[in-house]
């Protein structure tokens, strides 16, 4: 117990001494770190500029010219992107949770539900993800069954299909993962199965996935630029319409690195959170 | 009428058969302890009567009520029963308020405010209501144990089952938990519970029951049980655990 005023307490000489070189031996680690980096570039940048090619490449991939003009377009290629990520991400929220719920339903009632979402989840995470857009994004539409929708909407639904198999696996591993006794605790205190699902097993089992539930989003912010293929503008197909014109691959380097862009901040926030769940776990840290 | 009446149950797991015929009756305001070496039954017994093991044969009725018909609503019998563990299973996304708020708001139907301000009341009348907006890993044993019985009686359960809720905890931390059981008692509690604690079940027993291999072998006041045993088993028992 912590209860009581503190002692007033005078840090000794030892202490003091300590910190003091901790902090210093702080400072010279930031200093080493610059220093290497710095220097680790510089021979990067000499050798790439020394070889033979060297001028070719920085005309074709890094044309400030052409950037500048395929810019715009590029922009607005993400912006489909971006919202094709939206609608994806929902709908694999909604259907992965769906079949990993599905998948843990225990009791012979359930077995054909729970026998057609195993065949689900091996099926779509076996098969590459630009397969399920060449069937899904020509197959489906020439059925002319649905209305004429756009390629977008299409690639959108793929993208959807293979990643909520993914999801639902990672979340069943979590809800897995929570011990039995929790159930027991649940159903004593008279909740219904789906009650305890919804209350007590679902919410402590994403909690323990979440870095990795964070992955799987990182790599489909990636993915959903394969919705080109069925020929939706989105940006990599905006760059392709660009290096079509032009003769000149910039457009490619343009679009990389608006996809690094958007994905940056998620992955720096998935290290942290995977991070920070790591540390408390484990209480202590000297190692 | 008795609130429980446990009638010729049997309960096997595979060919282990754990519970073998047992017989036992609380009346209201009864407390009941169970005795008994590790394995002869005890928690199984427990779990039977709030329906997490299905019975082999015998009846269980829980004030005039079969429990053991197939047709009954277990989710509504369950409701009807308190039940702590040794392991304290509070819910750990769930701050303690939540915890302890949980069955009234989502099984009984309580209003969330009316829940809350009854939740508060009895934490603090345990000597809890610091730790209402805790999550439970921020909390000793002791206190995560006794939060788990005002979880258990929040609904003002007909029965309140306990199984060795002080097995898990440091020797410091049992005096407030078995403090807090005698308060139940005080207020008229009918309580089943399996405890290895014999100086607390001779002190807060009306009947002390002592299991051996699936059956009840003797149960009397606890003067009978603990100072003029007449089974056996019974003496070789607590010769054992009271090291005489
Ligand atoms: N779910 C179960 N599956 C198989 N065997 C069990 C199960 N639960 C209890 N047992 C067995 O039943 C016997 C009695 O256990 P239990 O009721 O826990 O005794 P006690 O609580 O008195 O220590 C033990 O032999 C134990 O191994
Ligand atoms: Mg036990």
């Amino acid at each position: 117990m912590t209860d009581g005023a503190p002692q007033a307490h005078q840090v000794s000489e030892l202490e003091l001494e300590r910190r003091h070189y901790r902090s210093n031996a702080s400072r010279r680690s930031i200093l080493i770190a610059v220093t290497s980096t710095v220097a680790f570039v510089a021979v990067v940048w000499v050798v790439l500029v020394n070889t033979p090619g060297w001028e070719d490449v920085k005309y074709t991939f890094f044309n400030w010219e052409i950037g500048k003009d395929a810019f715009p377009s590029i922009l607005e290629g993400l912006w489909l992107n971006i919202r094709a990520l939206f609608f994806a991400a929902i709908g694999v929220a909604v259907f992965g949770t769906l079949l990993a719920v599905l998948r843990s339903l225990r009791g012979p009632v359930w077995f054909p539900l729970r026998a057609l979402a195993t065949i689900y989840v091996d099926m779509f995470r076996g098969v590459p993800v630009l397969i399920v857009l060449f069937l899904v994004g020509f197959g489906i539409p020439a059925l002319d069954i649905f209305p004429r929708m756009d390629a977008a909407v299409w690639g959108t639904i793929s993208i959807t299909l293979c990643y909520s198999a993914y999801v639902a696996e990672v979340l069943r591993a979590g809800i897995e993962s929570v011990h039995s006794s929790q159930r027991i605790a649940a159903r004593s205190l008279g909740l219904s199965h789906g009650k305890t699902l919804r209350m007590v097993v679902i919410p402590q089992g994403v909690r323990r996935v979440i870095p990795a539930l964070m992955n799987d989003f990182v790599s489909m912010q990636k993915d959903v630029g394969l919705i080109s293929v069925l020929g939706a503008v989105d940006a990599i197909r905006a760059a392709q319409i660009e290096v079509a014109a032009t003769y000149n691959f910039t457009p490619y380097v343009i679009a990389a690195l608006l996809f690094i862009v958007i994905s940056v901040p998620l992955t720096r926030l998935t290290d942290y959170v995977a991070a920070r769940m790591n540390s408390r776990e484990q209480i202590g840290g000297v190692v | 009428m008795s609130v429980l009446d446990v009638r010729n149950v049997w309960k096997s797991f595979g060919d282990n058969a754990v519970l073998q015929g047992v017989d036992l009756t609380l009346n209201n305001h009864d407390v009941v302890v169970l005795i008994g070496a590790s394995g002869s039954g005890k928690s199984t017994l427990l779990r039977t009567i709030n329906l997490i093991e299905r019975v082999d044969d015998g009846q269980i009725l829980l004030s005039g009520d079969d429990i053991t018909d197939p047709r009954i609503d277990t989710d509504a019998v369950r409701a009807r029963i308190g039940v702590v563990f040794q392991q304290f299973n509070l819910f750990p996304h769930m701050r303690v308020i939540d915890n302890v708020t949980l069955a009234a708001r989502k099984v009984h139907g309580e209003d969330a405010d009316s829940a809350r301000a009854r939740g508060t009341e009895l934490l603090e009348r345990f000597g809890l209501g610091e730790k209402l907006r805790d999550y439970p890993d921020r909390l000793s044993g002791g206190q995560q144990q006794r939060v788990a019985i005002v979880r258990a009686i929040m609904t003002d359960p007909e029965l309140l089952l306990l199984d060795e809720i002080t097995s898990a905890l440091d020797p410091m931390l049992v005096g407030e938990v078995l403090d807090l059981v005698r308060g139940l008692k005080d207020a008229g509690s009918t309580i089943l519970m399996a405890t290895h604690e014999m100086a607390f079940a001779r002190e807060v027993a009306d009947r002390v029951v002592f299991m051996h291999g699936g059956r009840i072998i003797e149960a009397g006041t606890p003067e009978a049980i603990f100072d003029s045993p007449q089974q056996p088993e019974t003496q070789e028992f607590l010769a054992r655990v009271t090291h005489r």
